[in-house]
């Protein structure tokens, strides 16, 4: 399981890519094989295989239960998986921790936010930051002039991320009594602050109206472009996944059933058996 | 931003003022005289427990960690203390220097105990932390209770349950730490808040102080954003072990004997009710709560018999009152009466 | 054969953390609190019996179940007034209420009785059992003790699985909000709950105290939080692990005040205690809770 310690060849098996024509020659930013969790013997996630290029925005979905969020959980050790190998950037994660796992490039938003509501939006950044820009334990109390330098850095860096999504100015507000919509956007402003290659969100439209929604999409869009990093989604809001997402992948029952382009998912009799075809009358 | 820095500016500037003026007046009250013999008594007990008050909510407040034993490492610097300052007193004649020696050493022992205690146990959480770290207080206050000290020629020995040492016996089992210098000032006890003042408040609201309220308000977050708990959590246990260590010699250092019954865990839920009643988080509520809790039963000495009692009563009914919900309602309505200006202000930025 | 009479001594003793840690871990497990008054309720309950016996004359039995009454009440009324406003409170909140309510009710005993210790009588007055030619004496206190134990063991077992109140404080333990949607009556719940618990706690004082006569305000503080060490070793809010936490603490500290220190027997009890929660961080027989992402 954990023989293979170096790095893999570049985009190994491109039959577990979505699109295996994307990133090609360039070493997948996160590579699943065979993963699989057990919870009291019954299989949450079976056989789970996925590789996400470099800059690719990918996305995950699947009904109700399918196991979507446990496959981030997966990812970033919040749970261990029992079989199978996850590599972040070629280095494999199965002696890494959740910290560990951001620390390799993975910075993720939860589907139940979860903020540091009693703290300023800036501070909620500068969380996000800390492992990025450091000074001791002593230097901050003797506050010694690279306390004060790194905190200067820290707040224009914390208020130039906040305004990828236009927030600059709510910088001190309590980030719990935000907007909903607004929480949902701290929230992946704070997974960007750790410098990450991927960036994983859970469902970041849901509970947004359709223009928020449309923003969402262009921020992905534009946070891909800006800093050249991947985004794997999963969402509810078809209208979102099948605008900006380049590769999809279905799960159903723990285990992917189908992937490719937006137009494969949309024709496939499977998915639309298992997914689309339930949501035909309904917001699909 | 700077309008939050200069938030915080005036926020900790108000806690040091308060505490210089409060220095200040009772010095000077009790240069004049003024002060009953037993007030005086009580001000370096004082200083002590508002050290302990502070350096304990870095933990509970801060950290988010319910600790019952606290006193423990209270004991650990007084006891330290108290055979620093006397295998010492031949080489350091002068007092204030011995005691910061003392303080030093003192310090340092109760926070490689807060190492040792704090390793293992923040592993755990919520309730079950709560019932290690009274157990550690515990095992530390039977230790000490067995633990015998000596100085001959200037050599010192130690035994443990076996009193028969050569020279004069410093800590002496259940009896305690003997022939104790009483070296403490009020104005070492001023000081010392002073210090941890600065200590705490600094690291409050530096990038350590962040993570550790990040890990408190919301664990997976943080973990999720790289900060791993252990490495906070210890680092808020331990900097309050050091200066509960700090405080246990001040406080020892005031009488001229000292025994582990008097930092028993009754003594840690003192310093805890002091934190919640003061509010949790809030380092001027500590400060002022243990300063009034300890002169009250002084007070109440008129009524003696029922002071205890009237305390408890205090206590159960400021739990109830400020956890009432109609009570906290009405009390934000007029938070928000007063402040109105200022939310509609960032109602309007929300839009 | 001193070995088998401390065996008998840590069993007898731990049956009195075990009754003390059943009250513990029924309301740990119902009302997720950790309830420090409970210790001062037992020694109210030794206070109730031994003022029935000495002042009143009557005969033992009477006083235990005027102890067990008052002691009844006496839970139930602290739960309504004391803790019912603060269900939805922070834990933090509770607990300090816990612990005033523990520093009053120690200060009631103190104005009422005083502070110097009262002699206790054992309340069972039987000939103790001699085996072996007399070397190994078994007290008649030690037998009651651990029959009194096992059967309010049976007695609880079948009152949380077979009755309808013990069905819905299952369910009240499980998940507060669905019992309440369910049409359990969690507040009846709740105090039922306290009710037992303070039983037991005044059937432990009056054990406790027959074993160790002295009677004083602060009596019941130590037992009470060794019983609730009991609980968290066996693995808080389950009732087979408080009886098998109670047993195992009372035989560790017998054992290490014996053949140990006598000093640092408390010392001892906590320090395993300290190695098991390291092992095994919900006890002995704890469920472990997995937070949900």
């Amino acid at each position: 399981m954990s023989e293979r310690k170096q790095r893999t060849p570049m985009v190994p098996f491109p039959s577990d890519a979505i699109i295996p024509e994307r990133d090609l020659g360039t070493r997948p930013v996160l590579d699943a094989r065979h993963l699989g969790v057990e919870f009291g013997g019954l299989k949450a996630v079976d056989d789970f295989n996925l590789i996400i290029g470099r800059t690719e925005i990918a996305g995950l979905i699947g009904p109700n239960g399918a196991g979507k969020t446990t496959i981030f959980n997966l990812i970033t050790k919040v749970y261990s998986p029992t079989t199978g190998t996850i590599l972040i950037d070629g280095k494999d994660t199965a002696n890494m921790n959740t910290i560990q796992v951001n620390k390799a490039g993975i910075a993720r938003t939860f589907q139940n936010i979860r903020l540091f509501g009693k703290m300023s939006v800036e501070d909620n950044v500068k969380i996000g930051l800390h492992n990025k820009m450091k000074y001791s334990m002593a230097t901050g109390i003797l506050r010694l002039p690279a306390y004060w330098k790194t905190e200067k850095l820290m707040h224009e860096k914390a208020l130039e991320l906040l305004s990828i999504f236009d927030m600059q100015d709510m910088a001190g507000a309590i980030a719990g009594s935000l907007p909903y919509g607004a929480q949902r956007r701290l929230e992946i402003v704070r997974a960007l602050a750790t410098g990450p290659k991927l960036l994983l969100l859970d469902e970041p439209a849901a509970g947004m109206n359709p223009a928020e929604t449309s923003e969402l999409m262009e921020n992905i869009l534009k946070i891909r472009d800006t800093f050249q990093i991947a985004v794997m989604l999963i969402e509810h809001d078809m209208h979102l996944v099948m605008g900006i997402c380049e590769g999809i992948a279905v799960l159903n029952y723990g285990s992917i059933i189908a992937k490719g382009t937006p137009e494969q998912i949309q024709s496939n009799p499977a998915v639309i058996e298992a997914y689309l075809g339930k949501r035909k009358e309904g917001d699909a | 931003m700077k309008k939050k820095t200069s938030k915080e500016f005036i926020n900790n500037a108000v806690t040091y003022l308060l505490v210089i003026a409060a220095f200040l007046i009772v010095n000077t009250m009790k240069e004049a005289g003024m002060l009953t013999r037993s007030l005086t008594g009580q001000l370096i007990p004082i200083c002590a427990y508002i050290v302990m008050a502070i350096s304990l909510n870095l933990v509970v407040g801060i950290s988010g960690e319910l600790s019952l034993g606290h006193a423990g490492f209270m004991s650990v610097g007084a006891f330290t203390g108290a055979v620093v300052t006397a295998s010492m007193a031949a080489a350091i004649p002068d007092p204030t220097v011995r005691m910061i020696m003392a303080m030093i050493i003192g310090g340092i022992a109760a926070g490689i105990m807060g190492v040792i205690v704090g390793v293992p146990v923040l592993r755990l959480q919520g309730d079950y932390l709560a019932i290690v770290t009274l157990a550690f207080g515990e095992i530390i206050r039977n230790v000490i209770n067995c633990l015998y000290v000596s100085m001959d020629e200037g050599r010192l020995f130690i035994s443990f349950n076996d009193p028969s040492l050569p020279g004069k016996l410093l800590i002496n089992g259940p009896q305690g730490a003997l022939g104790i210098s009483k070296i403490s000032t009020f104005v070492m006890g001023f000081a010392l808040i002073i210090f941890t003042l600065i200590v705490v408040l600094n690291l409050m609201n530096s990038r350590n102080g962040r993570a550790m309220m990040a890990l408190r308000d919301n664990r997976i977050a943080a973990e999720s954003v790289g900060i791993g708990v252990t490495k906070y959590k210890l680092m808020a246990f331990v900097t309050a072990s050091v200066l509960a260590g700090m405080a246990g010699v001040l406080y020892a250092m005031n009488y001229s004997t000292i025994t582990a019954g008097k930092f028993k865990f009754d003594t840690s839920i003192l310093v805890l009710v002091f934190v919640v009643l003061g509010g949790i988080g809030n380092i001027r509520g500590s400060i002022i709560a243990a300063a009034i809790l300890t002169i009250l039963p002084e007070l109440l000495r008129s009524f003696n018999d029922y002071r205890m009692l009237v305390y408890a009563i205090v206590l159960i009914l400021v739990m109830l009152a400020t956890n009432n919900e109609h009570l906290k309602q009405w009390g934000s309505a007029f938070k928000r009466r007063l402040f109105s200006r200022h939310k509609a202000m960032k109602g309007g930025a929300e839009e | 054969m001193s070995f088998l009479s401390n065996l008998i001594n840590g069993i007898s003793l731990g049956s009195v953390y075990a009754i003390i840690a059943l009250g513990y871990t029924m309301v740990y497990g119902i009302a997720k609190m950790l309830n420090f008054a409970h210790g001062d309720v037992i020694m109210i309950g030794a206070y109730i019996s031994f003022c029935v016996t000495q002042y009143m004359g009557l005969p033992a039995w009477v006083s235990v179940l005027a102890a067990m009454l008052v002691c009844t009440l006496l839970g139930i009324t602290i739960e309504s007034l004391a803790y019912k406003p603060l269900r939805n409170a922070p834990s933090l909140a509770v607990l300090i209420t816990a612990i005033g309510m523990s520093y009053f009710l120690q200060n009631v005993a103190l104005l009422i009785w005083g502070s110097n210790p009262k002699s206790f009588t054992s309340v069972i007055d039987a000939d103790p059992i001699r085996l072996f030619d007399g070397q190994l004496i078994i007290s008649d206190v030690a037998l009651v003790t651990v029959a009194a134990c096992i059967l309010i063991m049976i007695g609880l077992t079948w009152f949380t699985g077979k009755t309808k109140m013990g069905r819905a404080m299952r369910a009240v333990s499980e998940d507060k909000g669905a019992a309440q949607l369910m049409g359990v009556n969690v507040n009846l719940t709740i105090s039922v709950t306290f009710a037992i618990g303070s039983a037991l706690a005044a059937i432990a004082g009056v054990l406790l105290c027959s074993a160790y006569p002295t009677l004083m305000p602060t009596t019941g503080s130590m037992p009470g939080i060794k019983a609730f060490t009991a609980a968290v070793f066996g693995g808080i809010g389950s009732i087979p692990g408080a009886l098998l936490g109670g047993i195992l603490l009372g035989i560790i500290e017998i054992f290490g005040k014996t053949y140990i220190s006598t000093e640092l027997g408390d010392a001892i009890v906590f320090a395993i205690l300290i190695l098991l929660l390291l092992v095994k961080p919900t006890g002995l027989l704890g469920k472990k809770v997995r937070e949900k992402v």
